[in-house]
């Protein structure tokens, strides 16, 4: 008997005896999280750590999570929005606005395809959230991750979970979410359409540029200054010249090496008691229209651009007016490339991208500022 | 004769063919990746005169990279 009793104790110490079937959906999700990002190799730069986070914390008692545990400290680059900065300051070091200051007009597509922000806020606020709360599920339809962590953050902290892993997970799900919307609202000529060379965009402008923005959102946004100014400045270290060696650094494994962190956190975020509820499934769902909205509003706007234009511009690109960089505008190209081969689309979709980051940023700083949150 | 020039700015990572080589519009010459991703470079069909870049090369939109004859 003693033997048995032993033993019975020894099966308590270990997880089985607390796995419950939120677990078992969790630790699935992590699994399948994996499987998107190592058999499909769709962003595994995201969905890697995103699937190990959401399993580690699946295993009942390992402490991860508890205060002082591993998870918690990861996490706290995320509760005290430290990760967001970095992040966008490696974007800005990676990314050439070029494209944007090329062809701002551009610009507009950024703004059109943030109607899903706004659908996805009124529909948040129909199902009975709070407007706070329903700005924060508003702004996963952006498609900019480190955005929605930050207006989570501010506005709506017990959500924080759902809205990042909604918003990371349809970043990532793009190639599968868009080309149908995209198909579905673009006739076949003119999605052959082949757009003309951007001009040439002097090495002055594009120094000019990132402190222009600077000078412009932190007077005109000021709650979104700490992402835009990262991102300012790593832009500014990419285009100065002088520090290519940082910018490097910066844009690439210093970017690498947060992404795996911040994929980590928001992946802990999804424990079973956290995570399987009805309003985590209202949120995803939201999150989902957002996203389609906002692809079918900036192609909708393209096709009314390619017509003022007289067919120069390929309304794909409008999809990519959402702000995942450059998830969105590879899928815009790769759908371009399916009708016409010789069809570079990258460098003109990065245009409204790139519009869509501020697009997304200008959007979370109204918000905040309505809502008095600094 | 034909410069056929890269689309975009990134790096040669594919060199498909060769000189002397007879190819088509169909020919996939040489990939270029940027942005993460593989761009393939075709011409309009001809013979491979002169390859100007080599694996690993970066070039910049509009740098030849082959010559087709």
């Amino acid at each position: 008997m003693e033997i048995i009793r032993m033993i019975q104790s020894m099966g308590q110490g270990t997880a089985f005896a607390h796995f419950t079937l939120a677990h078992v959906i969790m630790l699935s999700l992590g699994v399948l999280f994996l499987w998107f990002g190592i058999v499909k190799k769709y962003e595994p730069f995201l969905l890697v750590p995103l699937g190990v986070g959401c399993i580690l914390v699946n295993i009942p008692g390992t402490g991860l999570m508890d205060p002082g545990g591993l998870l918690f400290f990861n996490y706290q680059g995320i509760a005290l929005v430290i990760y967001p900065p970095l992040i966008f300051l490696g974007v800005g070091a990676m990314t050439d606005f070029g494209p944007l200051i090329a062809n701002p007009s551009t610009m507009l597509l950024g703004a059109a395809a943030h109607s899903g922000i706004f659908i996805a806020l009124i529909g948040a606020k129909l199902m009975g959230f709070s407007i706070a709360a329903a700005s924060a599920i508003g702004i996963i339809g952006g498609a900019d991750g480190p955005m929605a962590i930050y207006v989570a953050t501010k506005l709506a902290p017990h959500l924080l979970g759902p809205i990042a892993v909604a918003a990371y997970s349809y970043m990532a799900l793009l190639p599968l979410i868009q080309p149908p919307i995209m198909k579905l609202l673009v006739p076949l000529e003119e999605r052959k359409i082949a757009m003309g060379k951007l001009r040439n965009v002097s090495k002055r402008e594009k120094i000019i540029f990132p402190v222009m923005m600077i000078f412009v959102v932190l007077i005109l946004l000021p709650p979104i200054a700490p992402l835009i100014s990262c991102l300012m400045l790593g832009n500014l270290i990419r285009e100065c010249g002088v520090m290519e060696r940082v910018s490097f650094t910066i844009g690439g494994v210093f970017l690498d090496i947060i992404t795996v962190f911040i994929a980590v956190a928001i992946g802990s975020t999804m424990s079973a008691e956290n995570f399987v509820n009805v309003q985590t499934l209202k949120i995803v769902v939201l999150g989902l229209i957002a996203f389609c909205c906002g692809s079918a509003s900036g192609v909708l706007w393209a096709r009314l651009m390619c017509k003022m234009s007289g067919g120069k511009i390929n309304p794909l690109i409008g999809s990519a007016g959402i702000a995942a960089v450059p998830m969105a505008a590879r899928v815009s190209h790769n759908v371009g490339l399916q009708y016409n081969k010789r069809n570079y689309l990258i460098m003109h979709a990065m245009g409204p991208n790139l519009a869509g980051v501020l697009g997304t940023a200008v959007a979370g700083g109204i918000m905040l500022t309505l809502l008095g949150v600094m | 004769m034909e410069n056929i020039t890269s689309p975009i700015s990134g790096q040669v990572i594919k060199i498909l063919t060769q000189v002397g080589q007879e190819v088509t519009e169909d020919t996939e010459l040489v990939i270029i990746e940027a942005m993460k991703m593989e761009n393939v470079v075709y011409c309009d069909g001809g013979t491979v005169k002169e390859i100007k870049v080599k694996v690993g090369d970066r070039v910049q939109e509009d740098d030849i990279l082959v010559i087709i004859e």
